[in-house]
């Protein structure tokens, strides 16, 4: 199967291209279409600039990076890239309808391809149906995340970069979400970059995770979770694999920092 | 331990009874305690010229309305436009935001002359004294409500392809309405300051000039009344302003 992402040698850093700070150095990393890969790692260690340089958001210093095939700019041209920020990022004087349609609204410019209003039936399909003409501020912390997966999903994205979605959720809300995550990605085959500080959701919703090291960022571990579970990325947050795989990747995350 | 909230009754009752109080003392106190008509006359006295002299004080209340009006509408018009222009062009900003700091500082009382050299006698000077009362606290809210967008919702943008309009419309217009319209409404008494300010200075019409006319006959009577119509002017500019804003305003 085709790679979704392929980066090589990746410098990334924030001033001039001589006066940079390196955020990310030398960075090698490869992910499977269709594949859930965790992010895990210190503050400050690159995490959420890895995303931003896929999203292009952000333009490498040196290095090359190849998503979907193309430049990360022709992707976010043609939508095939959502992006979930850790605070909900709803537009406070929209509906929730509003809100997950919103890239209906705006782009239409430069957009290579024609999206449909699904916003509908994705309300339905994040269990926000009968919450359509609510505002914003009426919701709760987890309701506000489905909306925000809702409108990334609108486009019928290829890849989905969520950057600690979860991270402002309580635990249970924060365990709801990710079952619900999970069921998504199986049905609809998209590939997924998760952020997280939490060792125990990377290893719970990833097929594979790595743990990136700050100053400068780089992969310092890459560990493939499919032994520890069972077919199709499912485990339980006990299994005995789970917990053990947790104790490595905390012992690689404390080197890290 | 913080006290209970007032029940709905009260909190209208209650400001109600506040002023009746202060209205009674004023009408039996003050006479009572020696303080001369000429320097405070009596609500009923006030009132009694609301009967008396009801044309004149609507003769007197169109010009200042007109005036703080339009300087309200121009003032507020022209800082939204030029808060747009300078966060489109941080060159622009920095070259000629100082400048209109500067101009700020200067006293209205001590620009007025100038306005009124240079527009005249008529109600322009004073529209544009009002225009220019109102002009820069707007002016410095607007910039900073079209600036207040976090740095996610501007990538949210980006991820989107969004253009600089779009994003202006969509984002950075309706983040700024709530720090417009609080502007607005300090706006909608500056206004009316603006247009009376203006008629002392050189008018025979107007609130402004009723005052002034008032103050040097000794009539008091007048002069309060006038005060009376010009707080209600602001109060009423007030009203829409804040009626306004609740139907645009939604969060």
């Amino acid at each position: 199967m085709a790679n979704a992402i392929e980066a090589n040698k990746l410098d990334v850093g924030y001033g001039g291209r001589q006066t940079a700070v390196k955020v990310l150095s030398g960075l090698d990393l490869t992910v499977a279409a269709s594949s859930f890969l965790s992010i895990l790692g210190p503050s400050g260690c690159g995490k959420s600039t890895l995303l931003r340089v896929v999203a292009d958001l952000l333009d490498p210093l040196g290095g090359t990076i190849n998503v979907l095939g193309a430049t990360p700019h022709a992707v976010r041209s043609r939508r095939d890239v959502g992006f979930v920020f850790q605070d909900s990022t709803l537009l406070p004087w929209r509906t929730v309808r509003d809100n997950v349609r919103l890239p209906l609204g705006v782009g239409r410019r430069s957009l290579t391809r024609k999206i449909e209003d699904r916003s509908a039936e994705l309300l339905e399909l994040m269990g926000l149906s009968g919450l359509g003409e609510r505002l914003p501020h009426q919701l709760s912390g987890g309701q506000r995340q489905r909306v925000a997966i809702a409108r990334a999903l609108l486009s019928e994205p290829k890849l989905l970069l969520m950057d600690e979605p979860f991270g402002a959720l309580d635990e249970i809300t924060r365990d709801r979400l990710n079952d619900e995550l999970l069921s998504l990605w199986r049905r609809t085959g998209t590939t997924i970059l998760f952020v997280t500080h939490s060792i125990a959701e990377a290893a719970y919703l990833g097929e594979r995770v790595i743990v990136l090291a700050a100053n400068p960022g780089r992969v310092v571990k890459d560990l493939d979770m499919r032994p520890f579970k069972r077919e199709g990325n499912r485990c339980s947050r006990e299994d005995a694999a789970i917990v053990a795989a947790m104790a490595e990747l905390r012992a690689a995350l404390e080197r890290a920092s | 331990m913080r006290p209970a909230p007032l029940s709905p009754q009260m909190t209208i009752a209650l400001p109600v009874l506040g002023a009746a109080s202060i209205l009674i003392a004023w009408q039996y106190l003050l006479p009572l305690l020696g303080v001369p008509a000429y320097i405070v006359p009596t609500p009923t006295a006030i009132f009694g010229v609301f009967q008396k002299n009801f044309p004149l004080l609507v003769d007197n209340l169109r010009p200042t309305l007109i005036e703080a009006l339009a300087g309200f509408v121009i003032g507020n018009l022209a800082a939204v436009l030029l808060a747009v222009l300078f966060v489109h062009s941080r060159i622009l900003q920095a070259a000629y935001f100082p400048i209109v700091l500067f101009f700020n500082t200067i006293p209205i009382l001590a620009l007025s002359p100038i306005i009124i050299l240079i527009f005249g006698l008529g109600m322009t000077p004073k529209i544009v004294i009002a225009a220019v009362i109102c002009f820069f606290p707007t002016l410095v809210n607007m910039i900073r409500g079209l600036d207040s967008a976090s740095d996610n919702e501007h990538e949210l943008f980006r991820v989107l392809s969004a253009t600089r309009s779009e994003i202006f419309w969509s984002l950075r217009l309706p983040r700024a309405l709530p720090m417009l319209f609080s502007s607005l409404r300090i706006a909608s008494a500056t206004a009316v300051i603006g247009a009376i300010v203006g008629e002392w200075i050189g008018s025979d019409k107007g609130l402004g000039a009723m005052i002034i006319q008032a103050t040097f006959n000794y009539q008091s009577d007048r002069l309060y009344a006038a005060i009376v119509l010009s707080s209600s002017l602001s109060i009423a500019l007030f009203c829409i302003v804040v009626l306004i804003e609740r139907r645009v305003v939604r969060y």
